[in-house]
């Protein structure tokens, strides 16, 4: 495999509403934060991807537009994926794997805003049985924490843990929206909000955008001092029928976690797009996780979730770490589609 | 395929061919930065498009950014409300939610100082006499009826000049990009000029061809 690593990341920060701006203009300072990071421009891209759908704002083919904010223009090589933006990381990654290009710019965004988020996601469903039903994201996820509970495998406290220590970890990330500190037992007294999840188990609203820029090899070397390589990546899929899953458990989320290599070796941090409280037990499960490895260090999607962007940023804030030094070895995970039916595992390291 | 068993109740029932599901989702929509300022401007009877740079394109209306250099489009300058049109289509059908006597015409229209064209109607001129090149002015609603809205142009209509017989639509030398490139090609670096770099195209074409 081709030496590919994560050399620049930039994200806006999450918010509940940017209404000021529309998608492009969002966007821009995210994709230009991140090129003018390794002195880079357009120019010095061979492969731009990104990841959104039309769907959240209700405006069509505004990832046509939004490619304005690139400078497409003399025609440049370019795909989007109707997904969370770590699977256009992935596309871009096959891509340079293929060895005839060095660099590729990766962004996603999302103005969640605009719709009733829970409402819009029903259109994800099966079109045929489950869609006209309008069963919402919220409600979808509180069936599986509800399934999670039953089987034993955890309590309503476990997933009051995870929200109090992502809110407060939240609280040391500028980018973060949803950040406080509160004892799981405190969030415990609250009410349900769709039981059993009860508001601190669910993730914000968000508005924002990310950019990570890839680079192959010797290109990585000479942008930055440590590049945070991308040693293992995979992607798994699970059938759309929720009952022909068992939803305590995330096979796709294990299976990609064995063929990335995720139990290779120490692993330092972990980022993971849960955007439920219980969804990270599920994950810290399927990934092999154990108490060595520091757990969503940003707060993850607990604190911000912008919708295709939140699995980007958790490749985004493992390669920051490893960047900077405070890690050697992380893992990011990915999610998209309802009760972590599909799932992406990227594994990074920096030079020993 | 497995032959399917279905419950006894279901038995003899008459199958279900298809099924229709009506979906509806409703948007809070904002047209960001870039495109208010338009729209204020359109309060004021004024048509002001926006660039990047003192020396880049002048976009009508602006989205906010430059596709050209991938750059926020801070800079405003009132474009005139005469223009040239650079193409038309006559429309014979009616059609849903419109409610334009047929047959009408509607047409992109250049307007003198910018380098994107909008697409609007033309009116006082009988259909079949619209033609490419012709000289046309914006006619506005009453002061009264004036919104943050392009409506707020009525239309356009002739202005009598002669027609414009060099008009040009932009990016037609090195094609719309829509099936249509000169010669089937594609344009590439070695054709067409970097507006970043300024390098690549031909000089014939202003750097265009």
């Amino acid at each position: 495999m081709r030496d590919i690593a994560v050399i620049s990341f930039a994200q806006t920060p999450g918010r509940r509403s940017v209404p000021e701006l529309n998608e492009v203009e969002m966007l821009m300072p995210a994709i230009h934060g991140a090129l003018e990071q390794v002195d880079m421009t357009i120019d010095d891209i061979g492969f731009t991807c990104s990841g959104s759908t039309d769907y959240l704002a209700g405006t069509a083919f505004s990832f046509v537009s939004t490619l304005d904010g690139v400078g497409p223009w003399p025609p440049i090589q370019e795909s989007h994926v109707e997904m969370d933006g770590a699977w256009a990381l992935y596309e871009a990654w096959v891509k340079l794997q293929l060895g005839e290009l060095d660099t590729a710019l990766v962004y996603a965004y999302a103005k969640s805003s605009p719709g009733d988020l829970p409402m819009v996601l029903t259109r994800q469903l099966d079109p045929i049985t489950v869609a006209p039903l309008w069963a919402d994201s919220v409600s979808l996820a509180a069936l599986q924490a509800r399934a999670l509970l039953d089987s034993g495998k955890a309590t309503e406290a476990d997933m009051a843990t995870v929200a109090a220590r992502s809110r407060k970890d939240a609280m040391d990330n500028p980018n973060a929206q949803l950040a406080w500190d509160r004892p799981a037992s405190e969030l415990l007294t609250d009410g349900y909000h769709i039981a059993p999840l009860r508001k601190s188990d669910c993730p914000p609203v968000t508005d924002g955008a990310a950019c990570i820029i890839l680079a192959a090899g010797d290109v990585a070397r000479s942008k930055v001092e440590r590049p945070a390589w991308i040693r293992g990546i995979d992607h798994r899929v699970e059938p759309i029928h929720l009952g022909l899953r068992d939803l305590t458990v995330s096979e796709s989320t294990r299976i990609a976690a064995d063929k990335a290599g995720v139990a290779e070796g120490k692993v330092d941090v972990a980022e993971l797009h849960a955007p439920f409280s219980h969804q990270e037990l599920i994950l810290v499960d399927a990934l092999g996780l154990d108490s060595e490895t520091s757990i969503n260090p940003s707060g993850g999607a607990l604190a911000a979730n912008a919708m295709m962007t939140a699995g980007l940023i958790r490749i985004g804030e493992v390669a920051n770490r490893i960047s900077n030094g405070s890690a050697d070895r992380g893992v990011a995970h990915a999610t998209s589609g309802p009760c972590l039916q599909q799932n992406l595992v990227t594994v990074l390291e920096g030079d020993a | 395929m497995p032959e399917i068993q279905l419950p006894p109740s279901l038995q003899g029932v008459e199958p279900v061919r298809s099924v229709r599901t009506p979906a509806r989702l409703d948007y809070t929509f904002t047209p960001g930065e870039a495109t208010s300022r338009f729209l204020k401007g359109i309060t004021q009877k004024k048509i002001i498009g926006q660039r990047a740079t003192p020396d880049s394109r002048v976009y009508v209306p602006p989205r906010g950014a430059d596709p050209e250099l991938g750059a926020a489009t801070p800079i405003e300058v009132e474009v005139a409300q005469v223009g040239t049109v650079t193409s038309f289509c006559v429309v014979n059908l009616q059609f849903y939610g419109s409610g334009m006597e047929i047959p009408y015409t509607s047409a992109l229209i250049l307007l003198d100082g910018a380098d994107l064209s909008i697409m609007h109607l033309i009116q006082e001129i009988p259909a079949d006499q619209v033609r490419v090149g012709m000289r046309v002015e914006a006619v506005w609603r009453d002061d009264a009826d004036i919104e943050p809205t392009l409506e707020s142009i009525k239309w356009f209509r002739p202005t009598g000049e002669p027609d414009d017989v060099n008009v040009r639509i932009p990016g037609e030398i090195r094609g719309t990009g829509l099936g249509s490139w000169p010669g089937g090609v594609a344009p590439t670096e070695l054709t067409v000029r970097n507006p970043r770099t300024g390098l690549g195209g031909t000089a014939e074409f202003g750097g265009e061809g």
